[in-house]
């Protein structure tokens, strides 16, 4: 490339800031001791103690997996702390309105209200603080028409058989490494559920904040969709700008009953490392969501702009019949971020159907990988999968890779892959700026444009975020 | 406005313009021919800005340098360049391009920017007038769209950003006949007396309908003959080949002092 796309030299990060909250933290390390606390500070059942342990001792033989394209120096499990959350002042707020100031205020400055008057557009969250939910707003309004939506240990509590009954029915403790230390040692997270037949009547959404240093967060979320009911999710993530790497290691399960749709989006922007390759967020998560009944939808949108390192696979298993599994996702890694990240689509039901798209721009030293596999059983009978996958290069020192796997065990199944690396086009560049764009609104605009698709997966108000995230993210990459 | 003294490009150590000296006056319509491989195109890239070139010597604009400037510093100061080639920028909308395009323009022009409303009514008059399909505004620029379709997208653009000079690179080439007619009259209603137009053409069809007052040939990578417009018919008549003999005697450009050519 010319010098009209350099290297990214550095670039703003937002939401950088730490928020002067006091504090409670587990001491670092991880033992029986610590997941113990951890199950103390929720006030947990005996079970649910009983299956963090399990979990727990089922770790201790699990080696970190290698095979991501990622690399980072060794993760000292022994040099973080697994729980951390703000102190309480006083008894524990009755209603949102006394909620700590400060707490208040850094959620104010990252653009999220937990004031619900002040939320024309009806947008109800769970405002999560390193491992502890500190709000949930429109509870009363959801509770009317049946919808549960509040933190995961409050439905622990609240809704045990619940929890008891979805927990583990899609991601095992034993899955993999990051989701059985998850098992472990999760603090908080977002439950829903939606009774049968029932449309939420407003988006949800988690955000995700983690402030304390050296500490890790291990949320676990779990989303139930009953028969012919319908819900639209969304994930926010930031953190504060730290020299040292930072552990999210989170868990999500999604479960659809028959004629159920659930769209989960993601708008991922947790700090990622700077220009010389300091700091960041090392991402590794399980997501995953299972078409259990016939005729159920479940989409998978994500945006990853932020972490050092993004490892994660959204995915599906299809196995209700005609049932249906999507993943939309945007990556984009600059400086010295890493990303391996795709879906794995499942397809055990006749005449499943599923649907990825995956947008990946790298620019600077940034490494940006896709990895997906569609697995196609030998009772899914009339499967179809269609794969596309496209790269975008900026400037010389990135690159982009993709590693799709294709298991078909029914001659019945019809897959299609189309992929597609191209650097960012230097006539589209000149052409913008020739009518006046800047080299920099050329860029932002066109990789909007080659991320158009997914956007227009994201429900409205994060399309708009989404851009301007982009925007933000591909600041001076290009000279 | 544009005054272009002993103009040398390279790209990748071949040498594609050898000497151009050119002077536009505001008010004033020039045509450049030549045969392929001339550097007609290159003449026009490199007024733009395009990256990649060595450029040597001096092009003042307004009086100032213009090759010091970035491409979108000189949009900004009334520089259009009609591409040969209108380039495809998918998923991004033809509408949004032209009004970010011409709101950054005007912003640095110091005028307000247009709001969504006022402006989607103005592209569709311009849009009218050039005989556009308004359904076009929005796809993605360019893509998809028929090389007729494509050309008119360029004059569009190039009547909604108000240039003062603008280049138009074989704009008149893939057009049939009607195409050409309703470019042609988009090009005329821009001509202006504070405005200055350079068409760069093979053919001297379009210059039927834009009258040019000079016409330059370019040849060998600088310009060997200029004239009043009847030079364009007289190339019609005779092809380039008058002009390729009197500079392979090995001489020195033939060219004739711009200053000797008598203004109509």
């Amino acid at each position: 490339m010319t010098d009209q796309l350099q290297e990214l030299v550095e670039r703003e990060y937002q939401y950088g800031f730490t928020t002067d909250l006091d504090t409670d933290v587990a001491p670092k390390g991880l033992t029986e001791a610590v997941v113990r606390l951890i199950s103390a500070k929720n006030s947990e059942p005996a079970w649910l103690l009983e299956w963090r342990l399990g979990a727990f001792r089922h770790f201790l033989t699990l080696e970190e997996p290698t095979w991501p394209n990622v690399h980072h120096e060794p993760i000292d499990y022994q040099d973080m702390s697994y729980w951390a959350a703000p102190k309480a002042k006083g008894p524990a707020p009755k209603s949102l309105d006394e909620i700590d100031p400060e707490m208040r205020e850094m959620f104010d400055k990252l653009g999220i209200s937990l004031a619900e008057q002040e939320r024309l557009s009806g947008i109800a969250v769970d405002a999560i603080i390193d491992s502890v939910s500190v709000a949930t707003t429109f509870k009363a309004r959801l509770a009317e028409v049946g919808v549960i939506f509040c933190s995961f240990s409050d439905a622990v509590r609240d809704y045990p058989e619940l929890v008891r009954k979805y927990l583990e029915s899609v991601v095992s403790p034993r899955d993999n490494f990051f989701a059985t230390l998850n098992s472990a040692v999760f603090s908080d997270g977002s439950f829903c559920y939606v009774p049968a037949g029932v449309h939420c009547p407003m988006e949800l959404s988690t955000y995700f904040r983690i402030n304390a240093a050296e500490t890790g967060q291990f949320e676990r979320t779990l989303i139930v969709a009953e028969a012919g009911a319908t819900v639209s999710y969304l994930e926010g993530c930031t953190a504060p700008m730290r020299d040292e790497h930072q552990l999210h290691a989170a868990v999500v399960e999604l479960v659809a009953a028959e004629d159920s749709q659930i769209k989960y989006s993601t708008v991922q922007n947790w700090y990622p490392v700077d220009a010389d390759g300091r700091g960041g967020i090392y991402n590794f998560v399980t997501k995953r969501g299972r078409c259990a009944g016939a005729r159920s939808k479940i989409s998978w949108t994500q945006v990853e702009t932020g972490s050092a390192i993004t490892w994660k696979y959204p995915s599906v298993i299809l196995q209700g019949d005609d049932s249906v599994g999507e993943f939309s996702s945007v990556a984009v890694t600059t400086n010295y971020q890493q990303a391996d990240t795709g879906t794995k689509m499942i397809h055990i039901g006749r005449n499943t159907t599923s649907t990825i798209l995956s947008k990946g721009i790298s620019a600077g030293h940034a490494q940006n990988t896709y990895r997906g596999l569609v697995k196609i059983l030998r009772s899914a009978t009339g499967a179809r999968n269609y794969t596309q996958c496209d790269s975008l290069l900026i400037g010389p020192d990135c690159g982009a890779h993709t590693f799709p796997y294709v298991e078909v065990k029914n001659d019945s199944a019809q897959v299609e892959h189309e992929a597609s690396t191209s650097k960012i086009d230097e006539d589209q560049l000149f052409y913008c700026r020739q009518r006046g764009l800047s080299a920099e609104d050329a860029t932002s605009m066109i990789v909007n444009g080659f991320c158009r698709e997914v956007f227009d997966e994201l429900p409205m108000e994060y399309a708009v975020e989404a851009q301007a995230l982009m925007r933000v993210s591909l600041e001076g990459s290009v000279g | 406005m544009l005054s272009i003294r002993n103009l040398s490009a390279t790209v990748d150590a071949t040498r594609i313009l050898n000497g151009v000296d050119l002077q536009i006056n505001a008010g004033e319509v020039h045509a450049i021919m030549g045969p392929n491989g001339a550097g007609k195109s290159t003449l026009g890239q490199v007024l733009a800005g395009r990256d990649g070139y060595t450029v040597t010597d001096d092009v003042t604009y307004d009086g100032a340098d213009l090759l010091v400037l970035t491409p979108e510093a000189r949009a900004a100061a009334g520089l259009f360049l009609a591409f040969q080639y209108p380039v495809e920028i998918p998923g991004v909308g033809n509408m949004y391009f032209l009004r970010t395009a011409v709101n950054a323009v005007r912003l640095a022009r110091g005028l307000p920017e247009y709001g969504a409303v006022d402006f989607l009514a103005l592209a569709k008059e311009h849009m009218a007038r050039l005989d556009m399909d308004p359904s076009l505004l929005s796809r993605s620029v360019n893509a998809g769209f028929s090389g007729g379709e494509k050309k008119r997208n360029e004059i569009l653009q190039m009547s909604m950003l108000e240039p003062r000079l603008a280049i138009l690179d074989e704009t008149d080439s893939g057009l049939d006949i009607d195409a050409l007619r309703v470019v042609a009259e988009g090009v005329q209603a821009l001509r202006s007396p504070d405005r200055a137009i350079l068409i760069i053409t093979h053919y001297p069809r379009l210059l039927g309908y834009v009258v040019p007052d000079q016409v330059h040939v370019l040849s060998g990578g600088r310009i060997v003959r200029s004239g009043n417009s009847g030079l364009a018919l007289e190339l019609e008549a005779e092809g380039y080949g008058p002009t390729f003999a009197g500079q392979s005697g090995g001489a020195t450009s033939p060219s004739i002092p711009l200053d000797a050519v008598p203004t109509p």
